[in-house]
C-alpha cells in the first residue's frame, strides 16, 4: 500500500490534546505511523485543518424504515438526483439518499464512519444489505431491543444473566452492535394502541415499567461490557414538557459505572436530546429547557449524548417510536406509514416541514444549538441530526457554522417569520460562544470514537491508529460563515484506511468498507436457548435458521469479540 | 418583447426532456446560445440545437421573452417547466409535464397536451386549446402540493385524476371530465362545464368543483345542503350545494366546520 506525509497542516486532535498545532502526519499501510520514508507522497496541507475521520453515532441510514421512506416520498427525489463524476454512481433524494449519497455525502464532508441507530432484529437482513450497499464508511448497527418480549420477561423477573445471554445471542444472529432502547415500553404498548409516557407507566400485558426496562439494559450492557453504552431514545419524545421525563430518565444512570475494556466512561447514551428538552404544557407556549437539561448532564459524568439539531428543511421523520409518528401525523396531516415488527418492536414514518416561518420549529432550531453551546464537555455532547428526523445529515456543514460563528445564528434569527417569540422562548439570542474547531473535533471524532468504544483506533492521529484523515480548507481564522460552511462539505482530502477516497469534495476511490459488530461469548445458558426456540415455534412468522445474518449479507466484517464468561 | 422561434428539424428516436425550453432559460441568450441548452434523451445528453432549428433572440429577462414552438412536438416533455414569466406558444400537440411547477407567465398550447401537466402549478396562465391527459394540475406522485396557484383552461376534455391534491388556483374544463375530480384537495375551484363521470371529491376538505353537465355517479361522501346562484366564468345561473367528503376530517374557521363543495348546475 502506498505512503503519504501530510505536511504543514494544523492538526486538532482531542484525543491527544493537540489543539491547532502544526503536525505532520505520517500514513503507511493504512495506518498512521511516527513516520514516512523519502518515498512518501506528500499532501501539502498548508492553511488546512487536519482532524481524524469524523464518526457519526447516530442516523438512520439502512433498512426497512428508511426504504418505507424512500418508496413512499418519490418526491423527495423529484429535482434531487445527479450523477457526479465518472466514478461515482447515481444520487437521488435529499431527506432519505440513496445508499450511494448516503455513502459519498458522508465522505464528502469528512466522516468515515455511521452508526445506523435502529435496526429491527427481525429485518437485519434488509439493513446489512444496505450497509454493504453503502460506499466508503465504515458502519454498524444497533438492534432495537426496548420493547423486545424477552427482554421484558426476563428484567421483570430480574433475570439480569438470562438477558445478557439472550442480548449475546441477538447481537450474533444480527450482527448488532450495542443495545437500542426506543420509548421503553411505550412502542410495544402502541400495539395495544397506547403509549408510555413517563419512565413509571406500566407496559400492557408485561407490567414492567420503562423505569426498570432502562435500569435492567445498562446492567445488561455492563454485564456484557460491551463497546457502547445502552443508547436510548427516551419516553414522550416531541411533547411540550418532556423535559421532566428526560431528567428522570437521565437520573436513572446514577449510581452505576462502566465496565469494559474499552474504555468507555459512560452508561448511558441519550440520543437526540434535542427532541427532549421542551418546557410548557402546549404549543403555544412551549419553550426551550436546554439549560436545565444540560445543567444536569455536565454535572453527571456517566452520560454522553447527541444533540439531534433541526436544520429548518423539508425531511422525512422516522422512528421505532410508533405512537409518536402516528401524533405527528395528527399534526401536520401528512401520509403516515406505519410498521409493527413482531415481538420486536414497529416504526412509523410521517414527512415533516420545518418551515423557519413556524415558531415552534424556530424554538427547536434554537434548542437544539443551545444543547451544544451549553455544553461543558465537548467530548460527551455529540452532533447529530438524528438524520432523517431533524433534518438531514448533509447539513452538518451548516450546524458547525451556527456552532462556530454567533453572526450565523444571528442572520438566522432574523430570518425567522417570529424571530421575537423563539427569542423569548429560549437563550440561543444571549450566548456569545463560538465552538472552536478543536471541540468541533471533540464532538465529531475523539467524542463519539470513545463513547462507541472505538477509541483505540478510530477518532485520532496518534500513530498506529487507523489512518482515516479529514483535511479541510479551513483553520481558526476562518471566521466567514460561507467559507466554513463551504469547506465543512468538501473535504480537501479524505483518507480512509490509508487510502484518498475524496479529493476536492470529489470522490476519487469508492474505498473499502467494513461493517462492525460485536461478538460476546457469554456461558452456555440452556433456559434461554430453550426460551428462543419457543418462541421461534409459537410466535415469529420466520423459523429459527432463517433468522440469523449470513456472512454473505455482510461481508467484510470487522468483528470485535469480547469474553463475558468471566 | 422579444421572440424566439423553435422548429422541430427531427424527431427524437425516443421521447426527448426539453425542461430548458422557458422563458427563463432562455432569457439573455442568442440563438446560437439557445442551441446549446441541455435536453435528454434516456440518459443521453443532448442539445436543443440538435432537435430544433432556432431563429431569433431572446429577451433581456424572461418577461421580455416570447417562445414560439412549431413543428410536431407531441414527444416533447417538460416544455414550459417552472417559468416564471414570458410567453411560450405551442402550435403543436406536446407530451408529459408541460407546464409542470410554473410560477407564472402565459403557456399556450394549441393542441393536445399529455398527463401530468401543470403539475403543483404556482401561478401564471396555461391555455391548452385541445384535450388534456390525466393528472392535470395534480401533484406529483407521492407529493400532497397539487395546484396552488395561476389558471388552466382546457377547451377540450380531459382524463381522470385532475386536481390531485389540489391546494389553490382555478382549472377551467370546457368539455368532459372522466373519473376522480379533486380528490385529496385542500382549496383552489375545478369549474367542468361539460359531464363527469363520477368520484368527483374523494377525500375533499377544502375547496370546489363547479359542474355544469351531469355527474354519472355521486359520492356518498357527499350530502345536499341547499340552492345557491353563483356566477362562474360568465355564467350565472342556480346550482345544488353539496358538503363532502363527510369520511374526511373538517378543519373548523371561526367555530364552524370547513367542507369541500360540489355544485352541480340545476
Amino acid at each position: 500500500m502506498s505512503e503519504f506525509l501530510i505536511k504543514n497542516g494544523y492538526v486538532y486532535d482531542p484525543s491527544q490534546g493537540i489543539n491547532g498545532e502544526r503536525h505532520d502526519i505520517a500514513v503507511k499501510d493504512g495506518k498512521i505511523v511516527e513516520s514516512a520514508s523519502s518515498g512518501a507522497t506528500v499532501i501539502d496541507a498548508k492553511d488546512k485543518a487536519v482532524m481524524a475521520g469524523a464518526l457519526e453515532i447516530h442516523a438512520h441510514i439502512a433498512g426497512p424504515k428508511v426504504n418505507v421512506g424512500r418508496w413512499y416520498r418519490p418526491e423527495d427525489k423529484l429535482f434531487h438526483s445527479y450523477k457526479r463524476g465518472e466514478s461515482t454512481r447515481i444520487e437521488g433524494g435529499f431527506s432519505i439518499p440513496t445508499v450511494f449519497k448516503t455513502g459519498y455525502e458522508y465522505a464528502r464532508m469528512g466522516y468515515t464512519f455511521a452508526m445506523e441507530a435502529a435496526m429491527p432484529p427481525l429485518y437485519a437482513r434488509h439493513v446489512h444489505e444496505e450497509i454493504h450497499d453503502t460506499p466508503i464508511i465504515d458502519e454498524a448497527a444497533l438492534p432495537v431491543i426496548g420493547n423486545n418480549w424477552f427482554m421484558m420477561e426476563y428484567i421483570k423477573n430480574n433475570e439480569i444473566e438470562n438477558n445478557a445471554a439472550y442480548v449475546a445471542w441477538l447481537l450474533r444472529q444480527t450482527k448488532g452492535y450495542g443495545i437500542k432502547i426506543v420509548n421503553p415500553g411505550g412502542t410495544e404498548a402502541w400495539a395495544w394502541g397506547l403509549n408510555c409516557l413517563t419512565i413509571h407507566d406500566p407496559v400492557p400485558y408485561f407490567d414492567i415499567t420503562p423505569a426498570e426496562i432502562i435500569t435492567g439494559l445498562i446492567q445488561t450492557n455492563e454485564f456484557l461490557g460491551l463497546p457502547h453504552s445502552v443508547h436510548i431514545h427516551q419516553n414522550s419524545l416531541g411533547l411540550p414538557g418532556n423535559y421532566t421525563v428526560t431528567l428522570d430518565t437521565l437520573k436513572l444512570a446514577e449510581g452505576h459505572t462502566a465496565k469494559n475494556r474499552f474504555g468507555r466512561k459512560q452508561v448511558m447514551h441519550s440520543t437526540h436530546l434535542q427532541f427532549h428538552s421542551y418546557g410548557g404544557d402546549n404549543w403555544g407556549n412551549f419553550e426551550s429547557k436546554a439549560r436545565e437539561v444540560m445543567d444536569y448532564v455536565n454535572r453527571q459524568e456517566n452520560i454522553t449524548i447527541d444533540t439531534g439539531n433541526v436544520t429548518l428543511d423539508e425531511t422525512t421523520t422516522m422512528t421505532a417510536d410508533g405512537p409518536f409518528e402516528h401524533h405527528l401525523h395528527g399534526l401536520n396531516h401528512l401520509k403516515w406509514a406505519n410498521v409493527d415488527v413482531e415481538l420486536e418492536t414497529a416504526a412509523g414514518v410521517v414527512p415533516y416541514i420545518y418551515s423557519p416561518n413556524i415558531k415552534v420549529c424556530g424554538i427547536q432550531w434554537a434548542i437544539g444549538l443551545e444543547l451544544a453551546l451549553f455544553s461543558k464537555d465537548p467530548m460527551r455532547t455529540f452532533i447529530t441530526t438524528d438524520h432523517p428526523n431533524a433534518g438531514p445529515f448533509t447539513r452538518y456543514p451548516r450546524i458547525v457554522t451556527w456552532l462556530m460563528s454567533k453572526k450565523a445564528r444571528d442572520d438566522q434569527i432574523k430570518a425567522f417569520k417570529y424571530s421575537d417569540k423563539v427569542v423569548d422562548a429560549t437563550e440561543v439570542a444571549s450566548i456569545d460562544r463560538e465552538l472552536t474547531l478543536y471541540e468541533i473535533a471533540a464532538m465529531t471524532r475523539a467524542g463519539p470514537a470513545a463513547a462507541l468504544g472505538l477509541s483505540q483506533n478510530y477518532g485520532g492521529l496518534a500513530p498506529g491508529m487507523n489512518a482515516d484523515i479529514a483535511i479541510y480548507n479551513f483553520n481558526d481564522e476562518t471566521t466567514d460563515p460561507a467559507a466554513i460552511e463551504k469547506a465543512y462539505g468538501n473535504v480537501a482530502f479524505l483518507f480512509k484506511d490509508g487510502k484518498i477516497c475524496v479529493r476536492d469534495g470529489v470522490i476519487v476511490d469508492p474505498g473499502m468498507k467494513h461493517t462492525f459488530w460485536v461478538d460476546v461469548k457469554v456461558k452456555e445458558n440452556k433456559q434461554v436457548m430453550h426460551d428462543v426456540r419457543e418462541k421461534f415455534l409459537k410466535y415469529y412468522s420466520v423459523n429459527e435458521g432463517n433468522y440469523l445474518v449470513p456472512e454473505s449479507y455482510a461481508p467484510h466484517q470487522h468483528v470485535i469479540a469480547l469474553d463475558a464468561t468471566q | 418583447m422579444n421572440t424566439v422561434t423553435l422548429t422541430v428539424k427531427q424527431q427524437p428516436e425516443i421521447i426527448l426532456e426539453a425542461d430548458c425550453i422557458t422563458p427563463d432559460s432562455f432569457a439573455g441568450k442568442t440563438a446560437a446560445e439557445i442551441e446549446k441548452l441541455p435536453v435528454y434523451q434516456g440518459k443521453q445528453n443532448c442539445t436543443l440545437g440538435d432537435y430544433f432549428k432556432v431563429a431569433g433572440k431572446a429577451g433581456s429577462t424572461p418577461a421580455e421573452t416570447q417562445i414560439i414552438v412549431n413543428g410536431d412536438c407531441s414527444r416533447v416533455k417538460y416544455i414550459g417547466m417552472k417559468m416564471s414569466a414570458g410567453e411560450v406558444v405551442v402550435n403543436s400537440s406536446t407530451d408529459m409535464y408541460t407546464g409542470g411547477w410554473m410560477k407564472g407567465g402565459k403557456l399556450v398550447v394549441n393542441g393536445n397536451v399529455h398527463s401530468f401537466c401543470g403539475l403543483g402549478m404556482e401561478g401564471g396562465e396555461f391555455i391548452i386549446n385541445g384535450n388534456a391527459g390525466n393528472f392535470l394540475g395534480a401533484s406529483y406522485r407521492g407529493d400532497w402540493r397539487g395546484m396552488q396557484g395561476g389558471l388552466i383552461r382546457v377547451k377540450g376534455n380531459v382524463g381522470s385524476d385532475i386536481g390531485t391534491f389540489m391546494n389553490g388556483g382555478e382549472m377551467i374544463i370546457e368539455g368532459n371530465a372522466d373519473i376522480h375530480i379533486a380528490t385529496h384537495a385542500e382549496g383552489g375551484r375545478i369549474v367542468i362545464k361539460g359531464n363527469v363521470n363520477r368520484r368527483i371529491g374523494g377525500q375533499m376538505v377544502k375547496g370546489e368543483v363547479i359542474v355544469f353537465g351531469t355527474v354519472n355517479v355521486m359520492m356518498p361522501g357527499f350530502h345536499y345542503n341547499q340552492d345557491v346562484e353563483l356566477t362562474v366564468d360568465g355564467v350565472t345561473a342556480m346550482f345544488q350545494e353539496y358538503n363532502g367528503d363527510l369520511g374526511e376530517r373538517h378543519p373548523k374557521r371561526k367555530g364552524e366546520p370547513v367542507y369541500g363543495k360540489l355544485y352541480l348546475k340545476k
